[in-house]
């Protein structure tokens, strides 16, 4: 073994060690891995005789499926347990500081702490499913195939992975164990959500898609992992004691850089926005980008389908289409069916939307939120193109007109976002993950309110008021 | 050695540590001394890397805190204010546990375990659970996990703290051997008598900042003065028979003896004893008067706090 994993595999030997020699740990774990398998088997066996009066094979060929990933996540929540005390309850016991006086690397200990989380809970959870697949095994149930339940193994390990990797985060960052449990349900909720889902693929019938789920919830898992190491600091595990919301500070972090020391509008946009804007040069280039590859994927898209949609719905309704959407001459009524405000509104909900987004995925969703409202672009192309209506012009004098204020608005305030994701999973020497955060909201928002606000009440107004006018005139010339 | 330069640490508004420049050299030990929270530990952290500094810098063994963390973390040995000892884990365990971190190789490794063990009485225990142990083994235990890898520098907080006596007298002795052996040691005491003992140079620290700093004697001096110094004689004597030497002042005259205060006592005493010979006084003892470094002590933490008073 290289010398860096030793030292990693001995931090984790050590607590594993040290769990084994734990009754409060083992007894759960034992008690979770044996009896919810059993019950589950009771469950299932109930289940199959009553699911057998009313012929739903369907349910029945999911049932076992949804057992496994329910009886692979019951020892996991033991994980959390383990994770979250592992730096935090250190620091209370007084073990950490001789730690940290060693040798070791960050990382060392990071990852050391992580494979404790997953490790013993995982073995658990792996053998609570073959227990359960032994039990099936005697009933009349079809086990599911080996690559279904290739996935559902890779979907437990991808839960344990993400639950653990958060609560380390979360351990790190707390300064006591109660505070690290109060925090844990921020991880409780989203991944019982996400579980939900899981279960509605799974129901729904299409477990290819679960594929993605496994690859997301990994790649989530990740960025969780690099965040931790990131802004793991071994001076924020002794320099803190207790933790207080300092309002006061917050404030004054985020109003001194949302500022920039500037007194008037005119400086404020010279220096705060200036400077925010110089950030993005790159975030606004890969946006750029992904702007690219969503039209392209959105034109792609109706090329590849909307004929089949309009073949089945019949030529009346094709004709109907091309009329309506693009020949009423209830066009000029626009801004009597939908206000200029309602409109702003309505846009900036969709950015806000971007940043909400963002911020619990570390841009991800955030990214694929911008990507679909984009790729609604190329559609509209592709449709025109189907419809055999002159693309270009309709495009030159339906979409640029708003579109040239409400696109780079867009990309902006998207390409900010990325960044936040962007430097949350950077290193940040010297600076707490919340003084990272609040510098990145602050900037976010300097953008939003200097230039992407003013922006998409530009291209409201003219969307509504302009867009019309040079459409029907379009349409009155063709 | 350790060498740093206006060493300083912030934590939000407050310095926990301002401006703390030290030299210390192979073969030295220095005291710091201070009430709890004057900065020693957050200083002591700093040394190990632990904590970075947010104005100056240090040296320890050569390598720069801020730039050789790793480095600095292999050279030195830190017996930490809680001493940190996993409960469920036996000694030789425990110990083997920190060797392979400082990645000793197994033979060096065991056989240090076993001496440290066996110098400090816990061979007998080694296999016990450390949970099991005393506080005083628990504290032996912490010291032997920071003398384990036999590091250049030694931080030591508190290295005698919950011992008994013999214990206690165990530790300074193995604390002197490691200091002729051309350790740099720090030693973070509240326990005046061991630094006393042990210290070449001693340091107080009040709110993160060094009040003053030099060896015993020359703490005594600058802070108490002049060492006093009590003749007793056998019986009345004429004083107007005796010549005090030059730099020497009378402080007080009784019918059986005097005291007095004197610059360079080297010189001027055996010349007082002369005087007192040839005037047929009879002494019957000549004495320094007590000067503990309890009385600097006392007395720079009350100048201090006076001055910050009146500020």
């Amino acid at each position: 073994m290289p010398p860096d994993l030793q030292l990693v595999w001995l931090v984790t030997r050590r607590e594993l060690k040290d769990h084994f020699r734990d009754w409060r740990v083992l007894l759960p774990l034992a008690i979770l891995t044996v009896c919810f398998p059993v019950l589950m088997n009771e469950f299932a066996r109930a289940a199959v005789s009553f699911l057998n009066r009313f012929n739903a094979n369907l349910i029945l060929d999911r049932l076992v499926p949804f057992s496994i990933l329910i009886i692979g996540f019951f020892p996991i929540t033991v994980s959390l347990v383990v994770a979250l005390e592992s730096f935090v309850g250190e620091k209370e016991r007084g073990t950490i500081e001789p730690l940290l006086c060693t040798p070791l690397e960050n990382w060392h200990l990071y990852f050391g702490k992580l494979l404790v989380g997953i490790v013993t809970p995982l073995v658990a959870s792996y053998l609570s499913i073959i227990l359960y697949l032994l039990m099936v095994s005697q009933q009349a149930l079809n086990i599911p195939s080996s690559l279904a339940l290739l996935q559902l193994f890779l979907l437990t390990t991808a839960h344990a992975i993400l639950m653990v990797s958060a609560a380390i985060v979360i351990s790190v960052q707390s300064t006591s164990i109660k505070a690290a449990n109060l925090l844990a349900s921020f991880i409780v909720i989203p991944v019982a959500i996400l579980m939900q889902g899981e279960s509605v693929i799974l129901f729904w019938g299409n477990i290819e898609v679960l594929w993605l789920a496994v690859v997301g919830v990994l790649i989530l898992a990740a960025l969780l992992i690099r965040v931790g190491i990131s802004h793991f600091q071994r001076e924020y595990l002794l320099g803190r004691e207790i933790d207080v919301i300092n309002l006061r500070w917050i404030w004054r972090s985020f109003w001194g850089y949302f500022r920039a020391g500037t007194t008037s509008l005119l400086g404020w946009y010279r220096t705060a926005v200036l400077r925010a804007l110089a950030r993005l040069v790159v975030p606004v280039l890969f946006m750029l980008a992904i702007a690219l590859v969503g039209v392209w994927m959105g034109y792609d898209w109706s090329m590849d389908n909307v004929p089949g949609i309009l073949e089945n719905a019949g030529p009346d309704y094709q004709a109907r289409l091309s009329e309506q959407a693009f020949l009423s001459p209830e066009i000029l009524d626009f801004p009597d069916r939908i206000s200029a405000p309602a409109l702003f509104m309505h846009n900036s909900s969709v950015v806000l939307g971007i940043l909400l987004a963002g911020l619990v995925s570390f841009s991800v969703l955030g990214i694929l939120v911008y990507l679909i409202n984009i790729g609604l672009l190329g559609g509209v192309f592709g449709l025109f193109q189907i419809l055999g209506l002159p693309t270009t012009p309709l495009f030159l004098a339906g979409v640029v007109p708003h579109g040239v204020f409400e696109i780079p608005a867009l990309i902006l305030a998207s390409a900010a976002v990325l960044r936040i994701g962007v430097m949350l999973v950077t290193p940040q020497t010297g600076k707490s993950i919340g003084e990272v955060v609040i510098e990145l909201l602050a900037d976010w928002l300097i953008v939003f309110i200097g230039i992407v606000l003013p922006l998409l009440a530009i291209a409201a107004a003219v969307e509504v008021y302009v867009t019309p006018g040079i459409l029907l005139a379009f349409l009155r010339e063709g | 050695m350790i060498e740093t330069r206006d060493l300083s640490k912030q934590f939000g508004d407050f310095w926990a540590v301002d401006g703390i420049s030290l030299d210390i050299k192979p073969g030295q030990i220095l005291a710091l001394l201070g009430q709890n929270g004057a900065g020693k530990t957050t200083t002591v952290r700093m040394l190990t890397a632990l904590l970075s500094p947010t104005r100056g810098w240090a040296r320890v063994a050569g390598y720069d805190v801020m730039k050789h963390g790793r480095a600095v973390r292999s050279a030195v040995g830190v017996l930490t204010e809680q001493h940190g000892l996993y409960m469920r884990m036996t000694a030789d365990e425990y110990l083997n546990f920190f060797g392979q971190m400082y990645r000793l190789s197994p033979e060096f490794r065991n056989t240090r375990s076993l001496d440290l063990m066996d110098y400090f009485g816990l061979a007998e225990v080694a296999h016990r659970r450390i949970g099991e142990y005393s506080k005083g083994m628990r504290q032996k235990l912490a010291l032997a996990r920071a003398l384990l890898h036999d590091p250049a520098v030694l931080l030591l907080d508190e290295p005698t703290s919950a011992m008994d006596p013999e214990s206690a007298r165990l530790v300074r002795n193995e604390i002197a051997r490691l200091k002729s052996s051309k350790r740099t040691i720090v030693i973070c005491t509240h326990n005046l008598a061991e630094a006393e003992e042990l210290a070449d140079i001693i340091a107080v620290v009040y709110r993160g900042r060094l009040l003053i700093m030099g060896t015993l004697e020359e703490l005594k001096n600058k802070v108490l003065g002049a060492p006093e110094y009590e003749v007793k004689l056998s019986g009345p004597w004429d004083a107007g028979q005796l010549r005090l030497p030059e730099g020497m002042e009378l402080l007080s005259r009784k019918p059986e003896g005097f005291r007095f205060k004197v610059n360079h006592p080297e010189t001027a005493n055996p010349q007082l004893i002369s005087s007192l010979v040839s005037s047929a006084a009879s002494v019957v003892s000549i004495q320094e008067g007590p000067r503990s470094l309890e009385q600097v002590y006392l007395k720079v933490m009350a100048e201090s706090r006076g001055e910050i008073h009146a500020a």
